[in-house]
């Protein structure tokens, strides 16, 4: 029998128009995770100095466009454009034309007119970035799209584990928790297999998505299992999912019993992270989310120059001599 | 049992149209010769070599194929309520250019088709401007929300064509049980959308691991294949029969099979995009790649293929489901669940199925006509002398591309859009009448 492939060629969409976008990790190469991990090391060298701003993309426009509460992403997001000198517009979907039931295509309809540079889009759904990029000439940022992808956070957290540990490659993360809600699973599992680090996945069988093992980590049940990991990445446990009716787990209590991560599931030395915000005594014991071996506020401080960096590796179309930028400032 | 006329349309006169030395192809009837074909006073009235024309329209049919027309059960013509996604008129006119000669109307509507009023008044619509025979489906449960059933005795009289939920499952197998009984006197099958809600859930396409990649909340397989376990036992036990929807799962296909062999009669169908697409073309994100059921695996569609071949499925009906631009250009979570279908679904199935050898031609137009006509109840397209003229002539050598501007539907959502396809109706006959024409002379 003839075999034919599983979508005929003349079937798929056509290919993504030339303007670059960061939509997911998967549009990412090594080499671009490389050149934007450096272009912020770079931008953390710059910002120790007195003068923090950098006129590299003064007379440009960036549109923060955020569907769902946010603390980290969207601060951060503002002061990386604005550390670069750029102007900032920042628009949430209460208070604006969302509220009156205006669709995300005539959002992005609107925003465009005023010629943006690049649009910042947090959505609750999947895919809503990838629709904005229909709709304008910016350079489109996804800053979070409902349970899919959050690429700015799987690279702030490459760059604080480079940082703090020198190196990814070959190194052993596990990821704990709420992977089936969890863009911030999804895009660091990426991210970490792309940069040759290996990944299991830890939590309740309810709460990891069958198939997951496709795309490369292991998956065990076993809270036992993060004692051989050199990073312990714990995902925040939404209360949402104990609601009646969307009962993944019986109760939180028992979800804290059999996988709170606390100082005597840990090793000494082993590093922790968050993507915050965290439930302090749900998924995390306080104990550990204090101590020394957690890395929880260098992510922050990482989220604004991997930002700067992602911004700048946009607007320059790739990689260009950042330290002589930075240096002109100096 | 009802009388009342399964199909209906535009009240007009038959052509007559003799098509000269087409290839006759009809594989129910073990006809595969190159005649000429006269159609008049709505039957094949000759089949032969150089027949007289005796003043009749003349088409040249060299080179072109004609076939019993299709049949569709299920195709969501949206009136009442949403007449800006399609129309009796529209939605007839784009299954005359699919080369359908009869199609089935969903009661999904707004409002329901579930009293005699209602269906009263989408027969006038289709007396007023159906450009085929159309047959309107009634409700099972009443507004379809599985609570009572319908008055199916009077819908049955009315019309009704067969009874369907479809775009939900009759939840309750006891009232699944007492509507196998009831419908028993109407002499009307009931064709069933098999979804099992506390499984399928919120999900938004096939649960395997491009959702778990993606993020989506996951629909999966045994979603649908529990409760066609469920609906083929209670058939086995009430010795009833019924026709599954839409079928997309490999453990589906297995339900089915397993029942038919322990003499359950129940008859299964399939739609062209189960047939052609796997869940890895969710990854675009594009909501014309979201349906219900959902895109499943290449192991899936293999099975459902196996199944068109050797019979365990015997029909394919597109499930064309119109949905306005607007509404589709969201987020695909947001967008509604279904594509169109009717003027692509040969031309899909022609290019990815039989010209690579997946299956033969004319496997591919029995489950298109007599395979759909049988299942349901209704009558089966022939090429013989005295049969209804049923006919299409269609132009397997012809090449397009699937665009926005060429379609006769109300809606654009295809599945199909901006592909190259081969295959093409040049001439619809549906009933004695020509349906569609895009004049194969000057071709």
């Amino acid at each position: 029998m003839a075999d034919i492939r599983a979508v005929p060629d003349d079937l798929r969409p056509p290919a993504r128009p030339a303007r670059r976008h960061l939509l997911s990790i998967g549009d990412l190469d090594r080499d671009d995770v490389d050149r934007l991990l450096a272009t912020a090391q770079s931008f953390a060298k710059a910002l120790e100095r007195e003068v923090k701003k950098l006129p590299t993309l003064r007379g440009r426009t960036i549109v923060n466009l955020f569907y769902e509460a946010s603390t980290r992403t969207s601060s951060s997001f503002e002061l990386a454009a604005k550390r670069l000198s750029a102007d900032t517009m920042s628009i949430k979907s209460s208070g604006s034309s969302v509220e009156k039931g205006e669709s995300l295509k005539d959002t992005a309809l609107t925003l465009s007119a005023y010629d943006p540079d690049v649009i910042v889009i947090r959505h609750p759904q999947i895919g809503a970035p990838q629709l904005v990029t229909r709709y304008t000439d910016a350079h489109v940022v996804n800053a979070g799209d409902g349970k899919h992808q959050h690429p700015t956070q799987a690279l702030l957290d490459l760059y604080t584990i480079q940082e703090e540990l020198g190196r990814i490659d070959g190194l052993h993360v596990a990821i704990v928790g709420d992977v089936l809600h969890s863009r911030v699973a999804r895009s660091n599992v990426q991210a970490l297999l792309l940069m040759g680090a290996s990944v299991t996945l830890v939590g309740p069988p309810s709460l990891i998505p069958r198939g997951i093992e496709a795309l490369g980590c292991e998956v065990t049940y076993d809270i036992d299992a993060i004692g051989a990991a050199d990073v312990v990445y714990v995902l925040r446990m939404q209360k949402e999912r104990m609601e009646a009716g969307s009962a993944y787990v019986p109760s939180l209590r028992e979800y804290t019993a059999q996988w709170g991560v606390t100082p005597e599931r840990l090793r000494p030395g082993q590093k922790v992270m968050h993507p915050g915000p965290m439930n302090r005594g749900v998924e995390i014991d306080a104990r550990v989310a204090d101590s020394v071996d957690s890395l929880i506020e260098r992510q922050v401080r990482s989220g604004l120059v991997v930002r700067m960096a992602v911004l700048y590796d946009l607007l320059t179309h790739g990689p260009v001599a950042v330290p002589t930028q930075v240096q002109e400032v100096a | 049992m009802s009388d009342a006329p399964l199909f209906i349309r535009q009240s007009a006169g038959p052509d007559s149209v003799v098509i000269r030395g087409a290839r006759v192809f009809d594989p129910v009837e073990q006809l595969d010769a190159v005649l000429d074909v006269r159609v008049d006073g709505g039957v094949i009235a000759a089949m032969g070599e150089r027949i007289d024309a005796i003043g009749h329209r003349e088409v040249d049919g060299t080179g072109l194929l004609l076939a019993p027309a299709f049949v569709d059960p299920h195709v969501h013509l949206r009136v009442p309520g949403r007449e800006d996604e399609e129309t009796v008129a529209s939605g007839s006119a784009a299954a005359a250019a699919g080369g359908y000669c009869a199609i089935l109307a969903m009661p999904n509507t707004d409002p329901v088709v579930d009293s005699a009023a209602v269906l009263g008044s989408l027969i006038e619509q289709a007396l007023a401007g159906a450009v085929i025979p159309v047959g309107f489906m009634a409700s099972i449960t009443k507004g379809l929300v599985g609570g009572e059933l319908s008055e199916m005795a009077e819908l049955a009289a009315a019309g009704a064509a067969a009874f369907t939920d479809d775009g939900r499952p009759v939840t309750s197998a006891g009232l699944m049980r007492r509507a196998l009984q009831y419908s028993a006197i109407t002499g009307r099958r009931l064709s069933l959308h098999e979804e099992e809600p506390t499984l399928s859930g919120k999900g938004q396409m096939h649960e395997g691991a491009v959702s778990a990649e993606l993020g989506f909340a996951g629909w999966p397989s045994i979603g649908e294949s529990v409760m066609i376990a469920r609906d083929l036992a209670l058939c086995a036990y009430e010795g009833q029969t019924v026709h599954i929807m839409h079928i997309s799962a490999r453990e589906s296909v297995d339900e089915l099979r397993r029942w038919q062999a322990l003499g359950v009669a129940a008859t299964g169908e399939v739609s062209p995009h189960h047939l052609v697409l796997t869940d890895e073309a969710v990854r675009s994100l594009d909501s014309n790649m979201k349906m219900n059921p959902p895109l499943r695996t290449e192991s899936d569609r293999q099975s459902l293929i196996e199944a068109l071949r050797d019979g365990t499925i015997g029909t394919v009906a597109t499930d064309h489901a119109p949905h306005a631009r607007h509404e589709k250009e969201a987020p695909f979570e947001e967008a509604p669940f279904g594509v169109t279908g009717l003027e692509t679904a040969f031309a899909a199935l022609y290019t990815h199925l039989v010209l690579p050898g997946i299956i033969p031609l004319g496997l591919l137009l029995e489950r298109m006509s007599q395979g759909p006509a049988r299942a349901l109840g209704l009558p089966v397209p022939r090429i013989a002398v005295g049969a209804a003229a049923n006919l299409v002539l269609l132009d397997l050598a012809a090449g397009w591309r699937v665009s926005e501007a060429g379609f006769r539907s109300r809606s654009v959502n295809s599945w199909c859009l901006g592909a190259q396809l081969q295959g093409l109706a040049r001439l619809t006959i549906a009933a004695g009448r020509v349906a569609h024409d895009v004049d194969p002379v000057s071709a």
